[in-house]
């Protein structure tokens, strides 16, 4: 098929064919109602290639993007190997069409294919989808499958589950009438008796994160246990660096493993894209939603990849398929899996503890300030909560003053922690920026 | 070709009657129709089921088809042996590729069902 647009002459002669003067072709749009018309189509001349490249590379720097990092919320500033950016950006792999026609997609079949196998390990769950667009999508998309799976209709959330997660959650099932119950967590942890308080017959799934968005760890086998005896599924949304050192929701006996893969190899891009992943029992393949890469021979016997159980999706299933996502961030995946594999288990092992030293490091700096309070009743990853002396917003600003992101300020989110701030440090932070970011701290709070 | 002794809907459905029970499968023609049958969802035990309700699915490489129940009642068997051989609908549509067995409740509804002619002739229409 060729691209080339159609000539002056092949539109009057389509024009005339359908009896539109090419003179006046506004009759095309009769269909439309006037008032949902554009009143003019008067845009201004075109620019020349570099005339536009400096009016965005101007409006570009308005944004601030060269800070020092130390705020996370579900989303980190961690190193990207440059073999990423050199081999996800091969037109092969960069331009390659989506891979509904395997015999001319092998390529991304197999990424596809390694990048679900790796998921598989790092969660230590059985079965993995190609990714959805972000840890919030696939959180939503683990509820739906409880549903699904159990026949039940109410759903417990942990306080401790991103809020922008949850925030998503309510969007997407806003015209669904599902019983949620939020549990508020207790010194930061899971608080048990409350869940189990609501956990019942009616219950679909409880679901949790680890490290959860206070940062704190734990876990969660027992809860697990638990919602098995009441029929309920239990969904982990995880933080994949993290899972270089916890304890897997694979080995806490978890349904549904899901999270935010941008950690691993993609940029922060000002909110995306973003990476989505979902991991389950063999026992639940059939309900999950989201595209699966599989492995098969062809009709020679040679081995190849495939996009396979389709019936779950709407184009086989229509309505009652197991989502509308027919679709994945296949460039993304690939970021991670490259990511994944450079790194190896001993590499994010040592990522991981990497990260927890230098948030101790740094707990250990901010605790030295007065006034500042470092929340330790629960043990953390590289995420951590402070209690300031004073609104967390005005300390914020000011450190970005000094070109230091302080954190994320909890009380956007959360009721009556405004003078909270959650830290985040990745490998990324040295030793010099750590004490620069206390001093700063110190600064800000007390001259 | 189509067994005599079965009754049929227009779905392709075919009923056994066995006193107060209705076996329930699909036909030869639903069968090569939908080639080869890769999963089937399977009814509950114990599930009441009414009359045109959607009580199995059954999956193949390019199509997922529910079963519908011609008759109202108690679904008081579910033939597993579908679980790790659903080629069974495939080869042995009528026999061993049954699918459910239902306590009918009201037998007045089987008189709604075509017998074997009437089938073969509603078959003809779609050829």
């Amino acid at each position: 098929m060729s691209y080339i647009p159609n000539t002056d002459q092949e539109k009057k002669k389509m024009l005339s064919e359908i009896g539109v003067d090419s003179g006046d072709i506004s009759r095309l749009f009769e269909g439309i109602p006037d008032e949902l018309k554009p009143r003019s189509f008067d845009l201004p001349p075109g620019r020349s290639e570099f005339e536009v490249e400096r009016y965005f590379r101007k409006l570009g720097k308005k944004n601030i993007s060269d800070l020092i990092y130390f705020i996370g919320g579900g989303f980190y500033d961690h190193f990207i190997p440059s073999a990423i950016d050199a081999l996800a950006s091969r037109s092969e792999f960069y331009t390659a069409y989506t891979p509904y026609q395997p015999e001319a997609s092998q390529g991304t079949l197999q990424a596809i294919y390694e990048f679900q196998s790796c998921i598989c390990r790092l969660t230590g769950m059985e079965v993995s989808n190609a990714s959805v667009y972000d840890g919030g999508t696939a959180l939503y998309e683990a509820a739906m499958m409880a549903l699904r799976i159990t026949g039940r209709n109410k759903v417990i959330m942990d306080g401790g589950v991103n809020p922008i997660y949850r925030k998503m959650m309510y969007c997407y099932t806003s015209n669904l009438s599902i019983d949620f119950v939020e549990i508020p967590v207790s010194h930061g942890q899971s608080d048990r008796s409350q869940i189990y308080d609501h956990l019942d017959d009616k219950t679909a799934a409880v679901i949790l994160q680890n490290p959860n968005f206070f940062g704190a760890i734990d876990d969660h086998s027992d809860i697990v246990d638990k919602c098995h005896s009441a029929g309920a599924l239990v969904i982990e949304s995880v933080y994949p660096v993290a899972l270089g050192v916890l304890k897997t929701p694979g080995e806490m006996g978890v349904d549904i493993a899901t999270g935010e893969g941008q950690s691993l190899g993609i940029p922060l891009s000002f909110g995306g894209p973003y990476l989505g992943f979902m991991a389950t029992r063999k026992k639940y393949v059939r309900r999950m939603p989201g595209r699966i890469a599989g492995m098969t021979s062809d009709a020679k016997g040679r081995e190849g990849f495939v996009l396979t159980l389709q019936t779950r999706e709407q184009h086989i299933r229509r309505e009652k398929a197991t989502s509308n996502i027919c679709s994945n961030q296949a460039l993304c995946a690939l970021r991670a899996l490259i990511y994944m594999s450079l790194m190896g288990k001993d590499g994010l092992r040592d990522m991981a503890l990497l990260c927890r030293d230098k948030a101790e490091f740094a707990k250990d700096k901010l605790q030295e300030i007065e006034g500042v309070e470092v929340k330790r009743s629960s043990p953390t990853f590289n995420e951590f909560t402070v209690k300031l002396p004073g609104n967390t917003n005005e300390v914020i600003g000011k450190l970005i003053d000094k070109g230091i992101a302080a954190g994320f300020p909890l009380g956007r989110y959360y009721k009556d922690m405004d003078d909270y701030l959650l830290v985040a440090v990745t490998e990324k932070r040295t030793k010099h920026e750590i004490v620069m970011f206390a001093d700063c701290l110190e600064d800000a709070l007390w001259s | 070709m189509i067994p005599q002794d079965l009754r049929y809907t227009n779905d392709h459905e075919w009923v056994r009657i066995e006193g107060d029970e209705a076996v329930v499968g699909i036909t030869d023609y639903a069968q090569a129709e939908l080639g080869d049958i890769t999963f089937v969802e399977l009814p509950d035990k114990g599930k009441q089921i009414s009359k045109g309700a959607g009580a199995a699915t059954v999956e193949s490489v390019k199509a997922a088809s529910d079963i519908y129940s011609p008759v109202s009642g108690d679904i008081i068997e579910v033939n597993n042996g579908l679980e790790n051989s659903p080629e069974m609908i495939n080869q042995s549509p009528y026999e061993t590729g049954w699918v459910f067995r239902v306590k009918v409740l009201d037998s007045e509804e089987l008189n709604g069902l075509m017998d074997a002619a009437s089938y073969e002739k509603y078959l003809d229409t779609l050829r």
